[in-house]
């Protein structure tokens, strides 16, 4: 028989207090954004309440689970999602002229969000399996696991999501040690294979990174996304237009004002002090998931949680970037504030997986 | 053991090591990403600010309504009625033949719809929505409603449009407005007004609507619209209502005109009343007329077809700019030209053998009465038309006193009247030859000059005018059609002050006499006895007739034997009461024959309606020749 007091502290004490408070505050904070951004829409207000029920479960799900028996399921879970990667480039359905989606009976899912999370975990669980003895072999063959996905998304064509992948399989790699040596030739041969790639970048891929540098010059192609959300955070001013007032989001100006570019809905009517608020309150998640994987008791903890919280930021970053301006269109959902119900429920993955680390770090110390 | 104890510890500060890297990585990245949004928020936020506002409002303007035409009494004489338009928008509407086809499934579409709808995109190229069906009934209405999701860039627009209620009545007076056209764009940017025509399409043509245009526009207003992305209003934010354009009231009798364009029947012609001691045209009348309503969005080609090529010329204003030798009709003046400069007594006599000759020359200046009128002083040259009377009293004057004295009655020169595109008609000078022919002026010239024929030309217009001005004893008031102006933003009536243009020094006995000669034309040994016959008020008038084509020497000329499209005008001036002169009207039927037969009737007609309100007929076709009276 479980006592109240063990039911606790089995079920509530893994729900680390600064991230799940910080992570309420950035959901009312969604939320409220949401609301306008929908045009007064309660039913996708709504609609994302239930999806942020699911992620909750899922994180406190994660949360409880100790490391070490989730660390036994990465490899399963990587196969499925590279499984489910084959299926969608074999028969997935195209929409808006790509192949992302996999039906599944009902459910249709996006695969590529699935491993998102399964690369890095499936990296950490090979270096943690392949324990002290890293040799530079262990790094090629992490390679492999990391390209395979990488390349598939690729083919979707989906390469913002690629990058994304490609980024959070690279921070385990580099937090398991990859010599700097390497990464630096990684870079200079990044930067010298930059013309090749050029050449079999799609042509819209071409325009997005063409329009970075100037908007203006295509306003009502493929600079229409990035000249009105530029205008939308521009006119915010410092302290915004005010809630359910910001008028390029009411008026239709914005495209994905509540997915990908609900950020600029935000500064709109929040300001570049809401903004700040909303970074400061990323920036304490990160932060925290980072202490937490330095005082990780496990390399597969530790890496988990410094990858996960990277990519956080990677997401965070690159999304207010493509806002902002000074990044290429590409799709990445702004964690907390985007509306829609895969990322949310990897992201609360996530954060229920660095709960664990830190709430099962002494116990694995024992 | 060592190793297995320092290897973690070695591992942990690399980690750290690591963390503190990408640690120093993320505040560098947040710092670039801060700078980015302090310029985008901060620095540059009057200038983003200024692209949202123009990004979501639009000034659209409002149209403000045209103002009314009303006659003297208040009838509508030009008014504007809501009506509904389907609009196609070629921007919005995909394949133009595909929806018009889908919509003529729904409402009727004409072919000289399509042809219409054609044109009008070709005007605007192609960028702003074209009306292809005006006129909606509200059965078609209700079936493009319920069908409209499947029709994108198809629109209803609820609009007000120009309507004449008189139809071809009064079409060259009125005038008629129609789309703005490229040439109409030119003068507006001429004049700066191209702000207060956003929105309008329509612009005054002719007649009225083309001479007080800035009168009917009104001011155009303008309302702040919040747009979405695609443009459509979302909510309204400022608005400044526009103000309607001015009331016009006219001079003009409706039923008057009605009546006299009645008078005329098949009958083509024009016919000109002025009220004398104002200038007031009471009808102004050009026939046949057009239905102004065929224009107001655009004539199709078949209409316009039809009303351009008629050998009737509708479209000819010809009381403003039909210029025809006066004939006859100027005799009473010539008369009064010779009293007022002391050449002719009223009791001198001319004998007429039924020509006028020059001493020593063969060539006969023929009288209408073959074997002449016998001797003939001033009174009886007026009643019964002598010509050679006139032969010799103009060769007496000179034609240059001739043209000194006519063009203080207005001949040769704009009457001012209101409307544009009016013909100055011509008094010729030895000086004007001079200059146009580079010839000299020969006698003979001057001759034919005194009974209306040779160089003179008038219109009917001036006509009326010199008619009025002789029934106003030597006062000429300017002729005008809009007597007041009702300003549509105070209520306020402004009424048009009249104008004198000058005034002929006459004698008092002088007028007496060509007037009471005037009036015994309308009686028994009168060439207008049959028009006079019954009057119980006093008419003044006189008969005119204007070759077509000439008729030469030795021959006759005849009216059954001359197509009728070569017949002369038939021409008839007049003023009643003769002693109070109310009206003064210049009548003129073209191929009519002559005067007495079908002018002086319908300006009988006119006269009883105006000063009697009796009801009128159309005058029918008189080839009944036979009667002397009724020559010339």
């Amino acid at each position: 028989m479980l006592t109240i007091k063990e039911l606790r502290a089995r079920l509530v004490a893994p729900l680390d207090p600064t991230l799940f408070n910080t992570s309420l505050l950035l959901m009312a904070l969604g939320f409220v954004v949401l609301y306008s951004a929908s045009g007064s829409d309660m039913g996708k207000v709504a609609s994302q309440a239930r999806n942020l029920g699911l992620a909750f479960m899922a994180m406190w799900a994660m949360a409880i689970t100790p490391p070490h028996k989730i660390e036994r399921v990465v490899f399963p879970v990587y196969v499925v999602a590279l499984v489910a990667l084959v299926g969608v480039a074999l028969f997935g359905e195209v929409s808006h002229g790509a192949r992302r989606w996999l039906h599944m009976g009902p459910v249709r899912i996006q695969p590529s969000e699935l491993m998102k999370i399964a690369l890095p975990l499936a990296l950490a669980g090979y270096f943690e399996w392949r324990g002290k003895a890293i040799t530079w072999r262990d790094f090629v063959v992490a390679a492999v696991l990391l390209l395979v996905p990488v390349a598939l998304v690729i083919r979707q064509p989906d390469l913002g999501t690629a990058l994304l992948i490609a980024s959070s399989g690279f921070y385990v790699l580099y937090f398991a040690g990859l010599s700097w040596k390497v990464m630096g030739g990684l870079f200079a041969a990044g930067l010298a294979a930059m013309p090749f790639v050029w050449h079999v970048l799609h042509d819209y891929q071409k325009k997005r990174i063409l329009t970075l540098l100037d908007p203006s010059q295509d306003p009502l192609g493929a600079g229409y996304h990035t000249l009105q959300s530029m205008i939308a955070l521009g006119s915010g001013g410092l302290i915004g237009k005010g809630w359910l007032r910001g008028t390029q989001s009411h008026l239709d100006f914005l495209p994905e004002h509540t997915t990908d570019f609900i950020f600029a809905v935000f500064g709109e009517e929040f300001g570049l002090l809401g903004e700040m608020v909303f970074l400061a309150a990323m920036l304490v998640i990160i932060t925290r998931g980072l202490f937490i994987a330095n005082e990780g008791s496990t390399p597969f903890a530790r890496l988990v949680a410094g990858s996960l919280s990277m990519t956080l930021f990677t997401y965070t970053f690159v999304n207010m970037g493509m806002v902002s301006g000074i990044l290429p269109v590409v799709g990445v959902p702004l964690p907390f504030l985007s509306y829609g119900g895969t990322s949310l429920v990897t992201l609360f993955i996530s954060i229920g997986i660095l709960m664990s680390v830190h709430h099962h770090r002494k116990l694995v110390k024992q | 053991m060592r190793q297995t104890l320092r290897n973690p510890q070695e591992e942990r500060w690399q980690f750290q090591l690591r963390l503190k890297v990408l640690s120093g990585l993320i505040f560098v990245l947040c710092l670039l990403l801060l700078a980015r949004l302090v310029w985008l928020q901060v620095v540059s936020h009057g200038y983003y600010h200024t692209l949202a506002e123009a990004n979501r409002i639009s000034i659209v303007p409002i149209v403000p309504n045209r103002g009314l035409i009303l006659d003297r009494n208040g009838a509508v004489m030009a008014e504007n009625n809501s009506t509904y338009t389907l609009e196609i928008n070629p921007a919005r509407s995909g394949d133009l033949d595909t929806v018009i086809n889908q919509l003529s499934t729904l409402v009727t579409i004409t072919p000289s719809d399509r042809k219409l709808f054609r044109k009008l995109l070709d005007e605007t190229h192609g960028l702003s929505p074209a009306p292809i069906r005006n006129r909606l009934t509200e059965a078609e209405i209700a079936r493009l409603s319920v069908n409209r999701y499947r029709l994108p860039g198809v629109d209803i627009q609820a609009r007000l449009i120009r309507t004449y209620p008189l139809g071809s009545s009064a079409s060259h007076l009125i005038g008629y407005i129609g789309r703005i056209n490229q040439d109409d764009q030119d003068r507006l940017d001429d004049q700066n007004l191209t702000d207060q025509y956003r929105g309008t399409n329509h612009i005054g043509k002719l007649g009225i609507e083309g001479r007080y245009e800035q009168e009917l526009h009104g001011i155009t207003g303008s309302e702040q619209v919040e747009t979405d992305a695609g443009g459509h209003g979302v909510r309204s934010l400022a608005r400044i209502d526009p103000v309607a354009g001015n009331d016009l009231t006219l001079t003009i009798d409706a039923n008057l005109q009605q009546a006299a364009e009645k008078a005329f029947g098949e009958h083509r012609g024009a016919l000109v009343a002025i009220e004398p001691a104002t200038g007031e045209i009471l009808a102004f009348v050009s026939q046949p007329g057009f239905d102004p309503n065929l224009f107001v969005d655009g004539i199709d080609q078949d209409n316009w077809n039809a009303l351009n090529n008629s050998p009737d010329k509708p479209l000819n204003n010809r009381a403003l700019r039909g210029q025809y030798p006066p004939g006859s009709t100027i005799k009473p003046l010539m008369a009064l030209a010779a009293l007022t400069l002391g050449k002719r007594s009223t009791t001198f006599k001319v004998s007429d053998p039924g020509y006028f000759s020059f001493p020593g020359s063969s060539h006969r200046y023929r009288d209408w009465r073959e074997g002449g009128h016998g001797m003939v002083d001033m009174h009886l040259s007026i009643v019964q038309s002598c010509d050679t009377y006139y032969y010799s009293l103009a060769n007496d004057l000179g034609i240059d006193a001739m043209h000194d004295f006519f063009t203080q009655f207005g001949f040769g020169q704009k009457t001012g009247i209101d409307m544009d595109g009016e013909m100055s008609g011509l008094y010729p000078s030895i000086e004007w030859k001079q200059k146009r022919f580079k010839q000299d002026w020969y006698g003979g010239e001057t001759v034919i000059s005194g009974i209306g024929q040779g160089y003179v030309l008038a219109t009917p217009l001036q006509l009326a005018q010199a008619m009025a001005t002789l029934a106003n004893r030597g006062i000429m008031m300017r002729p005008h059609l809009v007597r007041a102006i009702r300003d549509r933003a105070t209520g306020t009536v402004r009424t048009l002050p009249l104008e004198t243009v000058r005034t002929v020094p006459l004698k008092e006995t002088d007028v007496d006499f060509v007037r009471d000669a005037m009036v015994d034309v309308m009686k028994p040994g009168g060439t207008a006895a049959q028009a006079g016959a019954g009057a119980t008020y006093s008419i003044a008038g006189k008969t005119g007739t204007a070759q077509v084509v000439g008729v030469r020497q030795g021959e006759k000329y005849s009216e059954s034997h001359t197509a009728e499209r070569n017949r002369d005008h038939a021409l008839f001036v007049a003023f009643a009461p003769a002693d109070q002169p109310k009206i003064a009207v210049a009548v003129l039927v073209e191929n009519g024959g002559h005067g007495g037969s079908i002018a002086a009737p319908i300006a009988r007609q006119v006269l009883d309606f105006y000063l009697l309100g009796q009801k009128v007929k159309a005058v029918p076709d008189a080839n009944d020749a036979g009667d002397d009276s009724a020559h010339d």
